[in-house]
Order: structure tokens, then C-alpha cells, then sequence
């Protein structure tokens, strides 16, 4: 007994979903975190609320919304299909996209928090050293920030492995292109395949506790503390 | 008179409840101090001078180049100056070398090395290059910061209080360091602080600020004797006079120094002959007298001119006299008003200045 072909198959297309994911959010979520800490602007409460709405939404709900957007009629899907390249529902990349919203925040607030400690300080130290803001921000902000980029990821990357209500409403349950491990689970138990589900969700519960082990033992700053 | 060396800084600024407004013209050698209260707007004027401050419509020129005018603005990072804040802010993920080496490496020119070096032997850090940040105490932090500003060889140096956050022991361990770096720099240092003591030491000029603007602004020597300037009416008002070491008399100990206006003898100096030296003589510790009294146990006597009386209290006054040939040294004295009244001191009157007390300022 062990993982069956489509087991494995939902493994890796989580894996990938979460990857990719991560290392978007990791770049659209870094310019975002860098002004909801520094901005002083009235935009600032409205635009960090709304990322941090799937904190608090049910996922359905934002699923629902997302799928109307990348529909045919649409903005999302609107933009895509002039693009030439269709319309994202029950796509892997609809997914991502998808995903990319859903774990915004958990990406977006650790880098936030993680910005918003190092203070003006070591940026305008960096200034009259001749850094020009790029420079900057590679060579003072990331590596003094690593914690908080180190916990976005991690975080990015294991909210994504179990999200479920938002991938049922955007991706449905294809297998190999939308049906992730946390499908796959609810396939097995709506079947009674017990035995299955266990290994599967097992797996998870495992991959879980690694993962937030790792955060709270690997991570510089918690160990500095 | 506008050499092309000198600093002219314009800005206006107003916040809620602060307002900084201050055109001035600041000589292009020595350290400038800016004095004055917290909240006088001494560090925003230092920080719109290196950009970390945006006035919009302000003017700075440095040496004839323009740093910001009405149509374009120097980002910080384009500017040639050092910048020393209060606390040490070295980047605490490198160690001093690579501290010192950050900014280096982004000036272009080939005299980094040699200039790394300099900083390094001038603030005495050499031994501490390998270490982090956090393994430095207070003082040796600060002296790291200081040499990272002058590895960058600025046309400007630009210093935030750097001893306020230290205690008294790691100040007496810098100030030496900075007292070489005001004998030494050929550049303009502009310097904040609230410490009467570090003028004192360290400034050849003095912008005075208040409320947002500067109030006044000239060489040390005569702002702190200007009898309309709070300095002067101060308890521990002072005197700087700047002096040459003259000779040095073995047999009892003492050193002599002359400077236009007379010569001041005080307890043997460890310096060589021609070599300049700062005195610094508290008001209160100056006595007036008409004759030149030898009879008396006061060694340093000095003719001298009472140029203005201003009362102090209800039963003292501050005098200021003129030394030298023209009168041109300023020197404070403090003396009840009963003694101005009976030695009928008014302005223009020659009389004798007794000192009581020379001490050394370097």
C-alpha cells in the first residue's frame, strides 16, 4: 500500500502550484509589503485591508468572485481571452492565479512587519553611502529583512499546498491539471477509500508540522530571540 | 563676501507644529556647529542639507555646485558628503571592514585604499576592523561610523550630535579623535549639537538656532561673547581665544601662550612650540580692575577695553571687553553691578582684565 499514480500526480501538480505561487507572490508581494510600510498615504488602510480579506473571507466566497472575473465576460477573463489565450477557469494557471490571491497575505505581512522594523534608518545610512534605491534594497533591506522573507515563503508556499474551497470553485477536479492533494483527499473520502485518504492526508499533517518546525527552529531572527 | 567655497543653504519647511526657515551662508573650511534646544530645527537643517529632508523650493549650493534648487534635486545618494548620525547606524550584518568598505566601493576614484586607510589610523579602529557591529561598544561603534563617512573623501561632512548618545567616559574617549579630525580635514564639517562643551572643543563657527531659524550665525569666538545672545548670559558663559604655544619656562612649569592681544601663562602644555592651542576662559573667573595689579597672585593680566555692559540679574553684570591693539579678542567678564558702578565702567574705558583661570579647549 502506498501512494497510487494519481496520488502522486495530485502531489507534484501541489508542489508545482505552490512553487510557482510563491515565487510570484514573492515578487509582486515584496513591492506591495515595501509601500503598505513605508507609505504614509491615505491608501494605505484600504489597500492593506483588501489584501488581507482572505484572512477572513470564506474561500468559497473569493473563489465565487475570482471565477466570474477570469469568466468570459469577466475582466480577468476579458484581458486573458484578448491576450489569445482563452479563459483561465479549469486551468492550472487559473489556479495559480487564484492561489496567488488567496495566499497574498501571508506572504504580503511578514514582509510587511519585517520592513516596517528595520526603520528609516539603515536606508538612509545606505544613501549617504552612495546606494541608490536599488542597490539599496539588495544590499542592506533583503539580507536585514531575511526573516520576514524567509517566513513569507514558507508561509506562502504551505497556505497554498492546503488551500481547497478556492481551487473547487476556480479549478474544479481534473486530474493532472487542477486536482491537488487536498482534492484528491475529499475524492477518496467521498469514495470510502479510507485507507487512501490516510496516506494522503497523513502526508499532509507531516509536511505540515515539518514546515512550521522549520519557521519556528530555522528561522534567524525567532532564534535570535 | 561669497567665496566659492562656502555652503548657502535656503530652506523653508512647514510641518504641523514645527516650521524651519533659514537662509544662510556658511564658510567652506572649518566645523560649523549648529547649536541650539531639541526642537530648534538644528537636525532638519542638517538632514535638508544631505536630502534625507525634502524642502520643496529650498536652494543648497556646496562649493559652487548646486545641490538643489527650485527645478531639480540631488537624491541623497548623489551627493558628496559623509553623514554621521546620533546612534553609530552601522549596518549591523557586516563587520567594521565591510562597513567601512560599503561606501567606498560605490565612490568612484582610486584613492579608496589610501583613504580607507587614513580613517582607519586617524579614529584608531584598526584593531577592531573584523568585528560585527553588536561586539563594538558605544564609542568604538561611533568611531567606525565616523571613519565609514570619511572613507567616502566628501566634499562635506555632516555630523548628528555623534557623542549625545554616549556616556561621559566613551565622550572623553572620542572627543580626542575629533579634535585630530578638525585639526586635520580640509573639508567643511557641519556639526549638531546641544553641548556648550563641544562648541566649546570643536567649533570654529556657530550657527545659533531657535524656534526654526538661526538666530546667529559668525565665528565661535565672537558669538559667544555677543551680549544679545543667550550664550553670553549663561552661567558657564565663556570665552575661546585662539592661541600659539610661545615658550615653555621649566622652572616653574608653565607654558606660554601668546595670542593678538597678550600672552597667557598656564601649567605646562605637553606641545611643542608653534603649534596652536584653544583656551576656553569662563566669564566668572575674569575680574576687572583699573590698575595693573602686580601685587596680586593673578598671573595672567591683560589690557584690555570694556566695549558693552549688559546686567545680568538684579545684582550682577556681563561685561565684554576687547584685548589687543584694537580691541578686536572678545573676553566676557562677570562682576556685580556695585563694581561696575564704583570702577565707572562704561564702553570705550581702559582697563585691566584678570584671569583667574586659563583652560586648555584641544
Amino acid at each position: 500500500m502506498g501512494f497510487s499514480d494519481a496520488d502522486l500526480a495530485a502531489i507534484w501538480l501541489t508542489l508545482r502550484l505552490a512553487g510557482i505561487t510563491t515565487v510570484l507572490l514573492l515578487i509582486i508581494g515584496t513591492p506591495i509589503a515595501w509601500w503598505l510600510a513605508r507609505t504614509r498615504s491615505f491608501w494605505k488602510g484600504p489597500i492593506g485591508a483588501v489584501v488581507a480579506l482572505p484572512l477572513v473571507l470564506p474561500p468559497t466566497v473569493l473563489g465565487f468572485y475570482l471565477l466570474l472575473a477570469m469568466g468570459p465576460n469577466g475582466a480577468i477573463g476579458q484581458f486573458t481571452q484578448w491576450l489569445g489565450i482563452g479563459t483561465l477557469p479549469f486551468t492550472f494557471w487559473g489556479l495559480v492565479v487564484a492561489s496567488v490571491f488567496y495566499s497574498m497575505p501571508f506572504v504580503v505581512q511578514p514582509i510587511q512587519n519585517a520592513v516596517e522594523s528595520l526603520g528609516e534608518r539603515p536606508l538612509e545610512a545606505a544613501a549617504t553611502l552612495r546606494a541608490g534605491p536599488w542597490d539599496t534594497f539588495f544590499s542592506v533591506v533583503l539580507p536585514l529583512a531575511r526573516p520576514g522573507f524567509f517566513t513569507a515563503a514558507i508561509l506562502g508556499f504551505a497556505h497554498t499546498v492546503g488551500e481547497f474551497g478556492v481551487v473547487l470553485m476556480i479549478g474544479g477536479n481534473i486530474p493532472g491539471v487542477t486536482r491537488v492533494v487536498s482534492v484528491q483527499i475529499y475524492d477518496h473520502v467521498e469514495a470510502l477509500e479510507y485507507a487512501e485518504a490516510h496516506w494522503l492526508a497523513a502526508t499532509m499533517v507531516i509536511f505540515s508540522f515539518l514546515v512550521l518546525l522549520a519557521l519556528y527552529t530555522l528561522n534567524p531572527a525567532a532564534r535570535r530571540k | 563676501m561669497t567665496m566659492s567655497n562656502d555652503i548657502l543653504a535656503r530652506f523653508n519647511l512647514h510641518w504641523p507644529g514645527f516650521a524651519l526657515g533659514v537662509d544662510l551662508t556658511l564658510p567652506g573650511r572649518g566645523v560649523t556647529a549648529l547649536f541650539g534646544h531639541s526642537g530648534s530645527g538644528k537636525t532638519t537643517l542638517l538632514r535638508c542639507v544631505a536630502g534625507l529632508e525634502r524642502a520643496p523650493g529650498g536652494y543648497l549650493a556646496v562649493g559652487g555646485d548646486v545641490w538643489q534648487d527650485g527645478s531639480h534635486f540631488l537624491p541623497t545618494y548623489r551627493r558628496p558628503l559623509g553623514y554621521v548620525f546620533q546612534e553609530a547606524s552601522l549596518f549591523p550584518h557586516l563587520s567594521a571592514r565591510r562597513n567601512l568598505e560599503y561606501g567606498m566601493k560605490r565612490v568612484r576614484g582610486a584613492m579608496g585604499r589610501t583613504a580607507l586607510e587614513h580613517a582607519v589610523d586617524l579614529l584608531g579602529i584598526g584593531a577592531l576592523l573584523d568585528r560585527r557591529p553588536d561586539q563594538l561598544s558605544g564609542g568604538e561603534r561611533q568611531r567606525v561610523a565616523i571613519a565609514r563617512a570619511l572613507v567616502l573623501q566628501p566634499r562635506l561632512l555632516l555630523m548628528d550630535e555623534p557623542l549625545a548618545a554616549l556616556d561621559f567616559k566613551r565622550k572623553q574617549e572620542i572627543l580626542p579623535y575629533l579634535e585630530r579630525l578638525h585639526d586635520e580635514l580640509e573639508i567643511p564639517v557641519l556639526y549638531v549639537t546641544h553641548s556648550p562643551d563641544e562648541v566649546a572643543h570643536l567649533a570654529d563657527h556657530l550657527v545659533l538656532m531657535e524656534n526654526g531659524s538661526a538666530r546667529a550665525a559668525g565665528p565661535l569666538s565672537e558669538l559667544m561673547t555677543r551680549l544679545d545672545l543667550p550664550l553670553a548670559r549663561a552661567e558657564a558663559a565663556e570665552s575661546i581665544i585662539e592661541t600659539v604655544v610661545a615658550g615653555h619656562d621649566d622652572n616653574y612649569n608653565l607654558s606660554y601662550l601668546d595670542f593678538r592681544g597678550g600672552r597667557f601663562a598656564v601649567g605646562r602644555l605637553q606641545r611643542k612650540i608653534g603649534k596652536p592651542a584653544r583656551v576656553r576662559i569662563h566669564a566668572r573667573d575674569v575680574s576687572i580692575a583699573l590698575k595693573e595689579h602686580r601685587d596680586s597672585s593673578i598671573v595672567n593680566i591683560i589690557a584690555a577695553q570694556v566695549q558693552e555692559l549688559a546686567p545680568l540679574n538684579d545684582w550682577q553684570m556681563v561685561v565684554r571687553l576687547g584685548l589687543g591693539p584694537e580691541a578686536t579678542v572678545p573676553l566676557l567678564a562677570r562682576i556685580t553691578r556695585r563694581s561696575a558702578d564704583l570702577l565707572e565702567l562704561i564702553p570705550g574705558k581702559q582697563v585691566f582684565a584678570q584671569v583667574k583661570s586659563v583652560v586648555l579647549a584641544d
